[in-house]
């Protein structure tokens, strides 16, 4: 039997937040529950998409999966190694985009990117080229290679962030809304690579995003998340099945998520 | 071979990110050197001005390198605290945290960098206050024991290592004020340690505080080298005290701060960036 690249079993995570407190009360904490028994397994080679409005639980998801976080139950398995028992054979195998462009941003992309490959233990002149070809396969000029993080544009910050992701040949990516807030562009330019990393490189994604278009475009499979639970799973041509045709017309995503939810993914996200 | 070069690798990825956050905040530092300079200065102008004060015949030039002693000593001391504690809270403030949480760095590596960088910041930005300040006062060290001193300065980093490691466990911790945290903790240190002032000067509960705090025998002990030229072999009780007491705090710190770590991990307290 093949092993999967990411397996969640029974995986619960809730925090505590602090309720607002009165005047001479001490402040109360309520129990918030972000993943509520979490099942799936992603196949070697798949893209795979978690579909679900902010607050949904997907960036939870991401965090359990990048050791960032520990679940109060369940396991989470990358190509069989336990991210619990054995972190550092998962933080070799991962890396991750998420939606914020994390960086020292007085630093250049060459000094974060040199940051990032000398944490990753990788011989610095083999890394130099290869942050150098993946910047321009991103579409990134080299004259701002050396340029500080903060003058540059919150699509270039991006694509500096797909390229941390990707420096160190993750089998597995995982990627945290990573065209969220671009232009038509730099989503695209995106896109494809991420299409080209599973082409070329043989590596697995696990994308979360509130991008019904996204989803359909890149996704092999989409797990529809609500309120910490998975909803629905299937391919975006099964998970449409799921809903008759109105006014003779097929159905979208969005169509999907109302059917399943009762709401749009913009209300949700409006509620929360 | 390779597990050990890759280590270093790691290792040296907080050594020359600290090094380009140097570069960067050029002027932050020039600040902070002149601040740390004009209060060597001050401090020392105090043993300077004494006589006047008091109005008695004093040891000027013996008041004027016990002060200069214990100002350089702490600058050095707490440049190494300082930079270790903030291996945490420059993540926080560049909100890169969880990049380098989520590398396959394990915490001693991630210790050994940010200290190599730290004994090497520390030295030479002591060395450069050093000159300046010894350029206004006549300093006479004939009499020193400079190899003791040094070797007494090294057996105390060690002990600086472990607290700067507990301290830094603070800001992983409290997002928005744990770097503050570490401030009051260097403060505590400046008060008992005999920086200024002999520790005898202190309440008696505070001398007691006091013997728990390494700074109070590196101090201690450069003077006596400095000031009095104090046998190296004299020294080495305070050296294996210093030593063995700062392997002890380092154990302790990774112990608390792999715990917290994880405590970390579980409340969801890596995400938010302070």
């Amino acid at each position: 039997m093949t092993i999967p690249a990411l397996e969640l079993k029974e995986v619960r995570k809730t925090f505590l937040k602090k309720k607002q407190k009165g005047r001479l009360s001490r402040a109360k904490r309520e129990e918030v529950v972000a993943l509520e028994k979490v099942n799936l397994a992603v196949q070697r080679r798949e893209i795979f998409g978690v579909l679900g409005p902010n607050g949904s639980g997907k960036s939870t998801l991401i965090r359990l999966v990048s050791t960032l976080l520990l679940p109060d139950s369940g396991t989470i398995e990358v190509f069989g190694h336990d991210v619990e028992k054995e972190e550092f054979v998962v933080k070799r195998l991962i890396n991750r985009v998420s939606v914020d462009a994390a960086f020292f941003k007085k630093f250049s992309p060459m000094e974060n990117l040199t940051y990032a490959a000398r944490l990753y233990g990788m011989p610095i002149r083999e890394a130099r080229e290869k942050m150098r070809q993946i910047m321009l396969r991103l579409g990134l000029k080299e004259s701002t290679f050396t340029q500080p993080m903060e003058n540059m544009s919150r699509g270039m910050q991006q694509k500096v962030a797909v390229a941390r992701g990707f420096l160190t040949s993750p089998t597995l990516l995982l990627l945290d809304e990573p065209t969220t807030g671009l232009d038509p562009q730099s989503k695209r330019d995106v896109q494809a690579f991420v299409r080209e990393i599973r082409e070329d490189h043989d590596a697995t994604v696990l994308l979360t995003t509130h991008d019904m278009e996204e989803a359909n475009r890149l996704c092999d499979r989409i797990a529809i998340i609500d309120e910490g639970k998975i909803i629905a799973l299937d391919t975006a041509g099964g998970l449409k099945n799921l809903v008759s045709k109105r006014n003779g017309q097929e159905p979208t995503l969005e169509d999907v998520f109302i059917e399943l939810t009762g709401t749009r993914m913009e209300e949700k996200e409006r509620d929360e | 071979m390779s597990a050990i070069m890759r280590e270093m690798r790691s290792a040296y990825a907080f050594v020359e990110r600290n090094i380009n956050l140097i570069k960067r905040y050029w002027g932050w530092e020039i600040v902070w050197l002149i601040y740390s300079l004009v209060n060597s200065l001050a401090v020392t102008y105090i043993g300077a001005g004494m006589e006047r004060i008091s109005g008695q015949a004093l040891d000027t030039q013996y008041l004027i390198t016990y002060l200069l002693v214990g100002t350089l000593i702490w600058s050095y001391l707490s440049v190494i605290f300082y930079a270790i504690s903030e291996m945490i809270a420059w993540e926080r403030w560049e909100g890169t945290i969880e990049y380098t949480f989520m590398a396959p760095v394990s915490r001693p590596t991630h210790l050994v960098g940010t200290t190599l960088f730290a004994i090497g910041y520390g030295v030479v930005r002591t060395l450069v206050i050093l000159v300046i300040v010894a350029s206004f006062f006549h300093l006479d060290l004939s009499g020193a024991n400079i190899p003791g001193a040094v070797l007494l300065l090294l057996a105390g980093s060690v002990s600086f290592v472990g607290l700067g490691i507990l301290a830094a466990v603070l800001p992983l911790l409290y997002p928005e004020r744990g770097a503050q945290m570490t401030n009051a903790a260097a403060a505590l240190l400046l008060l008992i340690s005999g920086v200024y002032y002999p520790v005898e000067t202190l309440p008696a509960w505070l001398q007691m505080i006091a013997k728990a705090s390494p700074a109070t025998y590196v101090i201690e002990g450069m003077r006596g080298c400095l000031l009095h030229g104090a046998r190296t072999v004299t020294l080495l009780p305070t050296v294996f005290l210093l030593f063995s007491a700062g392997i002890a705090v380092i154990t302790v710190g990774l112990i608390v701060f792999r715990f917290m770590e994880r405590y970390a991990k579980r409340t969801g307290r890596l995400k938010r960036s302070g």
